[in-house]
C-alpha cells in the first residue's frame, strides 16, 4: 500500500533534498533515477526574491514531482509562518515542511516553537509536516496543533550518522501507530534508511548523503532500494534477535544426539 | 550567413541576389569580421584567440571598460582540482591547461603556488571528504602546513595541498589582456551595445544577460569581499571548509585579499546581504584572527551565467554563437572554451568561403 500523507499517495517512499548537489542536472538525475516522490526546497537559503530565483525553480518544477517547501534557516515561529506563507505563493502548494531552528550549530530544533508555528499554520490551512527529535510528548502535541505527519531525525542534520537511537525510534513508532512517520535528517548510508523501515517508519527525507555523494545519482537509487527493502522487510515479519543458537533444520531423529 | 558590406549604412536590406553578385566580387579570402558582445573574460579570452587566428575584430561592451559583469568579481584562481569537488569531472578537463594560458598570453599574471585547503578541528571528516571527490593533492599536517603558509601556522592541524593548481589577479589580467587585444588591433567600443555595422560573425559573450535568448541559462549570485589587512602575509589561495559554500581566500598583494564567495540560485544582483558578509568575514577570521582588524575596501555581488549542469557551452542561434554558462568558473575555463569557439568559427568560415569560390567559379 502506498504511503498516504495529508491525503495524496505518494509514489514512492523517498524524498529528496535539492539543496548541495554539483548541479541541477545532477539533482535532477539523481531524483528521477531514484523514483523519489517528493523534493523539498529552501526558500530562505536560496534567498528567493520575487521571480529572480525563477530559473532554479522551473528546474525544480520541471522534475514533475511533488514540491514541499521548507522553512530551513528560521530561527523564531514569526520567521517561520512568514516563510511559509510566501513558500505557499511562490511554490502554490499548501504543504510545508516545518523547521523552527533552536541551535545556530547544531541546528536542532526549537521544539517550543515549532508546536506554536505548526498551530497557526495548520489554522491557516497548511499541511504541516514538522522536523522534529525523537520526543514522544512534542510528537503528541504536534498532533494536537493538527499535523498528521511527523519527521522526527534520526540524528542531527547533515551529521550522517544514522540512527543514533533505535530504540527511541521503536518507541515512537509504537507510540504512533496511526501517524505518518518520515525520518527527516541524520543518514549517511543506504543501511542508516533500511534500519529505520525495518522498525516501520513510513518514509525518509534526505539531501546530503545523496548531494555530497560521489555520484549522487547513483547513491539516490541505492537509498531507493534500501528504503524499498526495510519496507518490504517490516512487512513480512522480522525475525527477533535470540541470545543462543536456534538450528535452523530439525535435530531429532539424527544419529548422534548429544 | 549575413553577406559582406563596407559598412551598415549603405546596406538597404539587400536581395539574395545583389548579396551573391557582391561576393563575386570579393577577394580571395579576406579578412573575416567577427563582432564579439562582452568585455568580460570569456569575450576577451575569445577575441584573443581569433586574434591569433587572423580576424579582424569588434569588441563591443555595454558597461563603460572591461569586466563590466561577474569577472570583475572572480576569485582568480585557477584550480581545477579544488573546483572538481563541486563540479563535474569536465572542469578538470578543460580547466587544467588554463594556467599556462594565461602565463602564455599575459607573461608575470600567474602565480604558481598552488592551493591550500584546511578545516577547524571539528570538520575534520569533510577535509576527508573533500580529498574522496577530487585528485591532484598531498595531505598536509602541522608541520607542512607552517611551511607553505607561516602566518596561519599552528591554526590547523590537517590540510590538503594541490601544487598543480596557480591564480591570477583578475582585475589585472583582465586589464593588461584588454591592452594587448588593442595593441593586437582589436577595437573596442565601450557604453556599447548595438552593432555598429555587419559582421561576418557574431560571438556573445554577454553572461547572463543572454538569459533573454537562452532559456536554459540561470543567474547563481555571488557576494565577495575585498579586505585590507598588513598584519596577514599569504602566498596562495586558502580555501576554509564550509558545509555550504567553497569559501577561499586570495591574496591579491599590498595587503588585500579577496574573500569569496557565496552561491545563491538567485538572479538578484542587490547588495551584499548581512548574512553573506558574516559568513565571509567568519570564515577569513577562523582563517586568522587579524582578519578582524582588516578593513573592508569592497563588498560586491554578481550574477553568475549557469547552464544546468553548471558547465560552459557553445551555441549557435541563427547567426550567433553563444559562449555561455562559465557559472564559477569563467578565468578556468574560458581559455578552453574560447578556443574551441574560435576554431568553429575559423572552420566555418573555410566552408563559406569555400561554397563563395565554388558559386563564383559555376
Amino acid at each position: 500500500m502506498p504511503l498516504t500523507v495529508y491525503g495524496t499517495e505518494l509514489s514512492s517512499r523517498l524524498l529528496l533534498g535539492t539543496a548541495q548537489y554539483p548541479s541541477p542536472a545532477i539533482l535532477s538525475e539523481a531524483a528521477k533515477s531514484s523514483g523519489a516522490s517528493v523534493v523539498t526546497v529552501s526558500l530562505r537559503r536560496e534567498g528567493i526574491q520575487g521571480e529572480t530565483g525563477g530559473r532554479f525553480w522551473s528546474l525544480v518544477r520541471e522534475l514533475g514531482l511533488r514540491v514541499l517547501p521548507n522553512t530551513a534557516g528560521c530561527h523564531t515561529v514569526k520567521e517561520a509562518v512568514t516563510t511559509a506563507k510566501m513558500a505557499r505563493e511562490v511554490f502554490g502548494t499548501n504543504w510545508i515542511k516545518l523547521e523552527v531552528i533552536g541551535h545556530h550549530d547544531t541546528l536542532q530544533p526549537d521544539v517550543f516553537g515549532l508546536v506554536e508555528a505548526a498551530r497557526i499554520l495548520t489554522e491557516d490551512g497548511f499541511a504541516v509536516f514538522p522536523y522534529t527529535t525523537e520526543d514522544l510528548v512534542v510528537g503528541e502535541r504536534l498532533i494536537e496543533a493538527g499535523c498528521e505527519v511527523l519527521m522526527p531525525w534520526c540524528a542531527p542534520i547533515g551529521s550522517a550518522k544514522g540512527p543514533v537511537n533505535l530504540d527511541a525510534l521503536r518507541a515512537y513508532r509504537a507510540h504512533f501507530p496511526d501517524t505518518s512517520l518520515i525520518v527527516d535528517a541524520g543518514l549517511g548510508r543506504p543501511s542508516h534508511a533500511a534500519a529505520v523501515m525495518e522498525l516501520g517508519f513510513d518514509g525518509v527525507l534526505l539531501n546530503t548523503a545523496v548531494a555530497k555523494a560521489g555520484n549522487p545519482a547513483a547513491m539516490a537509487i541505492a537509498f531507493a532500494q534500501a528504503v524499498e527493502a526495510g519496507h518490504a522487510a517490516y512487512g513480512a515479519g522480522i525475525l527477533e534477535p535470540r541470545d543462543m543458537a536456534v538450528p535452523s533444520t530439525p535435530v531429532i531423529g539424527k544419529a548422534v544426539f548429544s | 550567413m549575413s553577406g559582406r558590406t563596407e559598412g551598415g549604412a549603405q546596406e538597404h536590406n539587400p536581395t539574395r541576389l545583389a548579396r551573391f553578385i557582391r561576393t563575386l566580387h570579393l577577394r580571395e579570402d579576406p579578412l573575416m569580421r567577427i563582432l564579439i558582445k562582452g568585455a568580460g573574460v570569456a569575450g576577451l579570452a575569445t577575441a584573443h584567440e581569433l586574434a591569433a587566428r587572423g580576424g579582424e575584430i569588434t569588441v563591443i561592451e555595454k558597461s563603460a571598460s572591461v569586466g563590466g559583469g561577474a569577472s570583475w568579481l572572480a576569485g582568480g584562481m585557477l584550480a581545477p582540482y579544488c573546483e572538481r569537488e563541486s563540479a563535474e569531472e569536465e572542469v578538470i578537463r578543460l580547466g587544467e591547461h588554463a594556467a599556462r594560458w594565461w602565463e602564455t598570453v599575459l607573461p608575470g599574471t600567474v602565480s604558481f603556488n598552488g592551493t591550500l585547503v584546511v578545516a577547524p578541528p571539528r570538520d575534520a571528516t569533510e577535509l576527508r571528504r573533500f580529498a574522496v571527490r577530487t585528485e591532484g593533492y598531498v595531505h598536509l599536517g602541522a608541520e607542512e602546513i607552517e611551511a607553505l603558509e607561516p602566518d596561519i601556522a599552528g591554526r590547523f592541524r590537517t590540510g590538503l595541498f594541490f601544487a598543480a593548481e596557480a591564480h591570477l589577479d583578475p582585475r589585472g589580467a583582465l586589464d593588461r589582456l584588454h591592452a594587448k587585444l588593442e595593441a593586437l588591433g582589436v577595437r573596442f567600443l565601450f557604453d556599447c551595445t548595438a552593432a555598429p555595422q555587419r559582421f561576418d560573425h557574431v560571438v556573445d559573450c554577454t553572461g547572463f544577460a543572454a538569459a533573454a535568448t537562452l532559456s536554459e541559462l540561470r543567474g547563481v549570485r555571488g557576494e565577495m569581499l575585498y579586505l585590507e589587512t598588513r598584519d596577514v602575509k599569504l602566498y596562495r589561495p586558502v580555501r576554509l571548509i564550509h558545509p555550504r559554500f567553497p569559501v577561499y581566500v586570495v591574496p591579491r598583494g599590498d595587503g588585500r585579499f579577496m574573500v569569496g564567495a557565496t552561491m545563491v540560485e538567485s538572479a538578484d544582483d542587490g547588495p551584499v546581504t548581512a548574512r553573506s558578509m558574516m559568513e565571509l568575514l567568519n570564515a577569513a577570521y577562523t582563517l586568522h584572527p587579524a582578519f578582524g582588524e582588516a578593513r573592508i575596501l569592497e563588498a560586491a555581488a554578481g550574477i553568475r551565467p549557469a547552464f544546468p549542469n553548471n558547465l560552459p557551452k557553445i551555441e549557435r542561434r541563427g547567426d550567433t554563437l553563444f559562449v555561455n554558462g562559465f557559472h564559477r568558473h569563467g578565468f578556468l575555463l574560458a581559455p578552453a572554451v574560447a578556443r574551441q569557439a574560435a576554431e568553429l568559427i575559423i572552420s566555418n568560415e573555410a566552408h563559406r568561403n569555400e561554397a563563395h569560390r565554388e558559386r563564383a567559379s559555376a
